[in-house]
């Protein structure tokens, strides 16, 4: 407790701060690089906030998942692609003046919504109690998902498959006129396939000229 | 019997047609469209013996409560299959005359279709998620099919962009759902409501999110403005698909979501709807006289349909929805038909945009221009095809609710809407052929399409017994 407010409390809105600051970043800045590297901040500090709700599994997956492996192999894409950017935010500056207005109103009305008459407060949906020290954040997402949600789970796994087999539907192309090896056949070729012997008459060598 | 028996079979059919075009040489690629239809006709058996053809009010669950199996679904399995089995017809003349004929079609059209099923069996908001996700996903993909149309890249772009969007506001008031009730599962969120009330603004501003997800999914005003642009830019092939078995999901969607999870909620959805629903009969009606793109009007004519099936969904009574259940399974045949038409009219390497293509269609082939007669009537609502009879049934359930300014601005804007389907018709009876064509399709297509044409008489003339069937799948 500092200055009577739980210690908690401030993390949450510290963290909330750089993850709400990130994800403004993550659209604003004007080098993809950057844009990629704040996307990696917002997903870390999600990561924390996830930490004090206590779900450390779901946390630790987050840092690995999006962080190690999707976002290092995202800046990499960056990195090659060199995109250039200037063409894709020519509208930015003309569509601003309708676009921020619209979007305060927006965030304006929502907040109307949730704050009036405190529908969000502590007394609407009660903080859950603590978790025991030993009990296993991984156990119980593994029970639920392989029990009471193991379809949805399933399927979910179906649209990573459709998201690949239309991805190489849309991006492979076979072109008619490239020379492919293909290693079967080179395996299996036969001796008769490649070599042949013909029978030839021995002859004398002629008797006269040479040099 | 396993209740998910179809999804697992379209599952592993769709890996096995993705594994099997790998060993197939290209000129034996039939094998893969045989498949597909093997795929759709075991699915349908397996659907049918499921319920052994009895309108049962029996609801059973599966996977702790994830997926359920009713007879609304079934019915609406079946007729994706079917659709999709008169989609994946038309597409392989398509596809073939485009040198687009790949295996790639086909694994995509059976992974959104279960998708579609999954959506459509979804009892819990997470499976209705990645239901509409896992269809949404494949159908981005078939409308990018065509990697060299500048069209089709952007249209699907445009899909993508707006249709992603739609999936985070629906998962943005799903969430705020699952905050105020505490439970993803559909009967217990309706029960939660039942029992702490419904005066909770959180769970009314979680809807208004659910509403404005499944409007953007229908394709109904003001959230229409992919529609025109998408069925326009697409490959045939795939405006064709997106306009069947994606539409019957996302009535499923909406009567999941809104039926089953909020019927407590009914007075606030009820008027949203009803303010969508005029939008886009009038904004569908009016904007479709305007076009000389027959794609293009096409797709306001969906988006006024579209407005017709939510209007069913407005008295919040079996009957009503027993209507919007007709009407969508109708618009999907209909829509089967008409895109299947321009598939035929296309040709090779020709692609029917404009309505003057049409132009003395009755001179070349007769056949052909009777049937497409047929399918432009019932999209107008001429008594006897089957458009009327849906249409009458929504207008019929929506008068019962006492809301007759609606239905007197649906009566209106379906007779002004007559004037473009009317249009259609003086275009291939009236007008002259600016040169010879010839329009022949092989004989499984034309086969299909006078089937599919014949279907809407056939159905308008003996329309009993599949209203009954519709009216009956919902608790009264």
């Amino acid at each position: 407790m500092i200055m009577g407010i739980d210690l908690q409390v401030i993390l949450f809105y510290l963290f909330s701060a750089v993850l709400v600051g990130a994800a403004l970043a993550v659209i604003s800045s004007r080098n993809p690089v950057y844009s990629a590297l704040f996307l990696v901040l917002t997903f870390f500090t999600a990561a924390a906030l996830w930490i004090l709700l206590q779900v450390e599994f779901l946390a630790v997956v987050l840092v690995v998942v999006y962080v190690g492996a999707v976002m290092v192999l995202f800046l990499f894409v960056v990195m090659m692609l060199d995109i250039n950017l200037v063409p894709l935010k020519e509208g930015f500056v003309r569509y601003m003046w309708i676009g921020i207005p619209v979007a305060l109103i927006m965030a304006f009305e929502l907040l109307a919504v949730m704050w009036a008459k405190g529908r969000f407060g502590t007394d609407q949906f009660p903080v859950p109690a603590d978790r025991a020290a030993d009990y296993s954040n991984t156990r119980a997402v593994g029970e639920w998902l392989y029990t009471q949600f193991l379809l949805p789970f399933e399927v979910a796994g179906l649209i990573l498959l459709v998201a690949m087999v239309a991805a190489i539907a849309l991006t492979v192309r076979q072109r008619k006129d490239v020379k492919t090896q293909k290693p079967s056949r080179q395996v299996r070729v036969k001796r008769d396939e490649r070599v042949r012997l013909v029978k030839m008459k021995s002859e004398a060598p002629a008797s006269k000229g040479g040099n | 019997m396993l209740l998910a028996a179809p999804e697992l079979l379209v599952l592993v059919m769709a890996c096995v047609v993705l594994c099997v075009d790998m060993y197939l040489r290209e000129e034996r690629r039939g094998i893969i469209h045989m498949l597909a239809m093997l795929t759709l006709v075991f699915a349908a058996i397996i659907t049918l013996r499921q319920d052994a053809g009895i309108p049962s009010k029996e609801i059973e669950t599966a996977f702790n409560g994830v997926f359920v199996r009713d007879y609304m679904g079934d019915l609406l399995k079946l007729f994706a299959y079917g659709t999709l089995a008169l989609v994946f017809t038309y597409s392989k003349y398509f596809l073939r005359n485009n040198g687009l004929f790949r295996a790639d079609f086909y694994t995509l059209s059976l992974f959104s279709l279960l998708g579609a099923m999954l959506l459509i069996s979804g009892n819990s908001l997470i499976m209705v998620y990645l239901g509409l996700e896992l269809t949404s996903l494949a159908s981005y993909a078939l409308v990018a099919f065509n990697r060299d149309s500048k069209d089709g890249s952007e249209a699907a772009m445009k899909y993508f962009v707006l249709g992603s969007m739609a999936s985070g506001l629906l998962l943005y008031g799903m969430s705020m759902i699952y905050g105020a009730t505490g439970t993803l599962a559909l009967p217990a969120v309706a029960e939660a409501l039942a029992t702490t009330g419904t005066d909770n603004l959180l769970l009314v501003f979680g809807m208004v999110f659910l509403v404005v997800g499944i409007a953007f999914k229908l394709g109904v005003a003001p959230f229409h403005m992919w529609v025109p642009d998408v069925y326009q830019g697409a490959p045939l092939a795939a405006t064709l698909f997106i306009s069947t078995v994606p539409k019957l999901a996302a009535f499923a969607m909406a009567y999941r979501l809104l039926v089953s999870g909020m019927a407590p909620l009914h007075g606030d959805w009820l008027q949203m709807l009803a303010v969508l629903a005029v939008a886009s009969i009038i904004v569908g009606n009016l904007a479709a006289i305007m076009q000389t793109n027959i794609r293009r009007m096409l797709a306001y004519s969906t988006i006024s349909h579209m407005g017709f099936v939510l209007l069913g969904m407005l008295p919040g009574t079996g009957a009503g929805y027993g209507a919007s259940l007709f009407y969508i399974i109708v618009y999907a045949l209909m829509s089967a038909a008409a895109f299947g038409m321009l598939i035929m009219l296309s040709g090779k390497g020709h692609s029917v945009q404009d309505l003057d293509d049409l132009k003395g269609l009755n001179r070349h082939n007769g056949w052909l221009a009777a049937v497409m007669a047929l399918v432009v009537f019932s999209m107008a609502g001429v008594p006897p095809l089957v458009g009327f009879f849906a249409k009458w049934l929504v207008i019929e359930a929506v008068l019962q609710a006492g809301l007759a300014w609606v239905a007197i601005v649906a009566v209106v804007f379906s007779v002004i809407g007559a004037y473009y389907y009317l249009r259609v018709v003086k275009i291939m009876y009236f007008d002259d052929a600016p040169s010879e064509v010839v329009h022949d399709g092989p004989v499984d297509f034309s086969a299909a399409i006078s089937f599919n044409g014949l279907l809407m008489l056939a159905l308008g003339l003996f329309s009993g017994g599949l209203i009954a069937v519709c009216v009956a799948s919902f608790p009264a």
